[in-house]
């Protein structure tokens, strides 16, 4: 929240030279990590924050377990499964887990929490996550079955990511107020401190289950919220942090050239595109013409964003969704950059001499203001509206936005439909309405074989780029900042995983 | 003295009245709480789905209506972010605000009505320019900025302060020195202009005339006087403290009120940014009146105001 040119003061100030305590907490097993942004409740379902993600990750299981780098789904709580039919999943419970208060883990928890969650009056946040789901039976105390509102290939996927499995007895009585104070799982870590907002202490599970995510090394994590990016610098240098990430490529790239950190950088889910009203949902504008789409794809020069701006593990995409993604083929239109190009069709289009256009973004005002300018070159004048992502939101809903440069983080699920299937089947914020698209994307959406899947999603895909509907730009990356004292290697999902952190 | 403070007490409650109901206009006016609320990844689906749970359908008055009611029972119902009762989150929140501006305000005011008092009495003096420089000084810097350098020379080189945090005392000397000097150039400048222009006047030259010590002029017949508009003044900067310490609280990680509140704007958590309009614009109102108050019992011509 505060200004750039004292952003690097710090870095600048501690480049310099300044001595600096040594305070590994290496010797009392706890690291210290400091969250930017304020976590709500910390029950998982009740949270859309990145920040709960990894809380979740830490203190939950769910059924399946997707592997981050192989991306090959095994079993965490669940030992096996199976489609019984293409609405139906029954799963085969691990037995002899139990949860951090005690409790046994069974087909009992499954039942309630798939119950609970997919009730809409429940309240859960990101209903996205769990609406696909009718409801659980149990078989028997280890045998459990999901039943599915529709054909949704993609619960695998959901089951290994954001749907966690909470003990029956304690969330029937405590509720998600409860579970937000005093969270309770199967996970890897329990938490022994909550101050919401705050400071979060977790504490290594002694009795985890023999789960793929491995087992917990550093005894103790200890998390303060620092809203301030400088602040957190500063804690970092005087010893009280061991790591922290999301750091700015500015001050990472400083900090990486002190011997006493590890920077790495890798790549998110987000990606950053462009969104015009094809459609003409705002009223006949430029983009209802497949020439001045294709104009303003032509017009970005990805890749020197990527080098000047987003840096690191970032990449160019052409594609509406995140490359590892399934489903997300990359066998698409690609528009290089090419200004002359751009200029040749939107004269063609009757724009001989371009245009004026209200664009809006809500975040990252220096990739947004960049790519402004690439379109001013070639004739596209913006009229610049930097709004919060509410109210951007609140006139996208409503169709009002000719063009924005928006990002999406698929919810670090790595499955097209997640972002894809969000933005084009006809939902409120899809500027397209394409019909062909739609179809095709049902058809993925719905179909439980993985070929046909890709098949569909793929010809979805291509009408998309072919019809330069959005212009997808890039990817985002992160940065981890840690003492020389910790081991991690971050996956690309932007999930900061504690269980995979050890000391050297 | 007992009409006016009545007086007084009616027209702060009306006062916390309308702005309770213009915050609560200004709040629907600025955006779609439901967008707000279902935050950056939610879909189309999930924000209807959240204005229909919340009862963001209904007629803004009949929503302004039930909360009165339940407001005036204590019961600022649940903030939408955190899911736990507003009235606790924020007592919470409000003990270290209430520390960070009572220890503002006495560091602002122990330093600037001495520095005031002394530069009135010497103008143009070295002690006089220094106290002017450390006004504009304090005028010009910005808190962000100031507070960094204070954690780069106390708590990184010379290790003696933590950083951030509100742990212990030692965590609040940093914040309180930032966000005290904030407001003690006015007070300062405020005090010297008032001692001055006191000392001048035809009842010191008469005092000192009919042989009064020099300490019983300055403190007993020119402070006293001197200091009204600073009562006023500093009252208002409580205020203003306890509301606007945003930026100090964001640099010290502190997690007080003021930050909770400029979090809570960014966020349309409304029972919260609702509630809390309500506790500053009080303690404003209170500071105001305890104000009016001392004034009067300072000048007791102020009783007929």
């Amino acid at each position: 929240m505060l200004g750039k040119t004292t952003t690097t003061l710090l870095a600048s100030v501690l480049a310099a030279g300044v001595a600096m305590p040594a305070l590994a907490d290496k010797a009392s097993g706890t690291l210290n990590v400091a969250f930017t942004k304020e976590l709500e409740n910390v029950d998982s379902y009740f949270n859309s924050s990145r920040e709960g993600v990894v809380l979740q990750r830490a203190i939950w299981d769910g059924l399946i377990y997707r592997d981050p780098e192989t991306n090959e789904y095994v079993g965490n709580l669940a030992t096996d499964w199976e489609w019984i039919d293409d609405t139906t999943l029954e799963f085969k419970l691990r037995e002899g887990v139990t949860f951090h208060n005690g409790e046994a883990f069974n087909a009992d928890d499954v039942v309630y929490t798939v119950n609970f969650v997919a009730k809409e009056e429940s309240g859960v946040k990101t209903q996205r996550n769990v609406n696909w789901m009718e409801s659980a039976e149990k078989i028997d105390e280890y045998t459990v079955r999901i039943n599915l509102k529709d054909k949704f290939p993609a619960a695998i996927e959901f089951l290994s990511g954001p749907v966690s499995m909470y003990p029956d007895e304690y969330y029937a009585e405590a509720g998600p107020s409860g579970m937000g104070l005093k969270p309770v799982g199967t996970g890897p870590y329990k938490a022994v401190e909550v101050t919401p907002g705050q400071h979060f202490v977790l504490e290594a599970n002694e009795n985890y289950h023999d789960s793929p995510k491995g087992q917990p090394e550093i005894e103790k994590i200890d998390i303060r919220t620092i809203p301030d990016v400088n602040t957190q610098m500063a804690e970092l240098f005087s010893g009280s942090l061991d790591l922290i990430w999301q750091v700015p490529a500015d001050q990472a790239n400083k900090l990486a050239t002190m011997d006493q950190f590890t920077v790495a950088n890798e790549s998110t889910m987000r990606v950053g595109y462009l969104q015009m009203d094809a459609a003409g949902r705002s009223g006949e504008n430029p983009f209802t013409n497949k020439l001045v789409r294709e104009a303003v794809n032509y017009a970005i020069n990805r890749q020197e964003l990527v080098d000047a701006l987003l840096q690191g593990a970032s990449k160019v995409v052409y594609t509406p969704c995140f490359p590892s993604q399934f489903g997300c083929n990359q066998d698409v239109t690609e528009y290089e950059y090419d200004p002359e190009k751009a200029e040749e069709l939107l004269a063609e289009a009757g724009y001989p001499d371009g245009f004026t256009v209200d664009f809006y973004a809500y975040r990252d005002r220096q990739y947004a203001e960049a790519i402004t300018s690439y379109l001013n070159a070639v004739g596209i004048q913006t009229n610049f509206n930097m709004l919060q992502y509410s109210a951007l939101r609140e006139l996208n809903m409503k169709g009002e936005v000719p063009i924005s440069f928006q990002t999406w983080g698929s919810y670090s699920i790595n499955d097209a439909s997640a972002m894809v299937s969000q933005f084009f089947k006809h939902g409120s914020l899809d500027s397209t309405r394409d019909d062909q698209v739609l179809e095709w994307l049902d058809i993925a959406d719905s179909s439980t074989d993985p070929d046909e899947r890709v098949e569909y999603y793929t010809k979805a895909l291509q009408r998309i780029t072919e019809e330069a509907y959005w212009a997808p730009m890039f990817t985002y990356n992160t940065n981890y900042v840690f003492k020389n004292e910790v081991a991690y290697t971050p996956t690309p999902d932007e999930v900061l995983r504690f269980v995979d952190m050890s000391w050297n | 003295m007992l009409t006016f403070i009545l007086k007084r007490l009616g027209l702060a409650v009306l006062v916390a009245v309308t702005v309770s109901f213009i915050s609560f206009s200004l709040l629907f006016l600025s955006g779609d709480p439901a967008a707000a609320l279902a935050g950056e990844t939610a879909s189309g689906e999930d924000v209807e789905a959240l204005r229909r749970l919340y009862g963001f359908d209904r007629p803004m008055l009949v929503q302004y209506g039930d909360w009165l009611f339940s407001a005036l029972q204590g019961d600022f119902g649940e903030s939408y972010y955190f899911k736990l009762p507003v009235a606790s989150l924020i007592a919470e929140r409000l003990q270290v605000t209430m520390t960070l501006g009572v220890c503002g305000i006495l560091f602002a005011l122990i330093t600037a009505v001495p520095l005031g008092v002394v530069a009135a009495i010497r103008p143009n003096s070295i002690i006089d320019r220094v106290a002017l420089f450390l006004s504009v000084a304090g005028q010009a810097m910005p808190s962000f900025w100031f507070g960094l350098i204070l954690i780069v020379i106390f708590a990184i080189q010379l290790g003696m302060l933590p950083p951030s945090g509100a742990d212990s005392w030692r965590h609040f000397i940093m914040p309180t020195i930032v966000l005290g000097y904030y407001a003690m150039p006015a007070i300062m400048r405020l005090t010297r202009a008032g001692m001055l222009d006191v000392l001048n006047s035809d009842y010191i030259r008469t005092a000192r005339a009919k042989g009064a010590g020099e300490s019983r002029v300055l403190f007993k017949h020119a402070l006293r006087n001197a200091i009204i508009p600073v009562v006023s003044l500093a009252a208002v900067q409580m205020g203003f403290m306890l509301g606007g310490s945003i930026v100090v609280e964001s640099v010290f990680a502190l997690h007080g009120a003021g930050y909770l509140a400029w979090e809570s704007i960014a966020r349309n958590d409304l029972p919260t940014v609702q509630a809390l309009i309500l506790v500053f614009s009080m303690f404003y109102i209170v500071f105001t009146f305890l104000a009016d108050v001392l004034n009067a019992w300072l000048d007791p011509r102020m009783r007929s105001a």
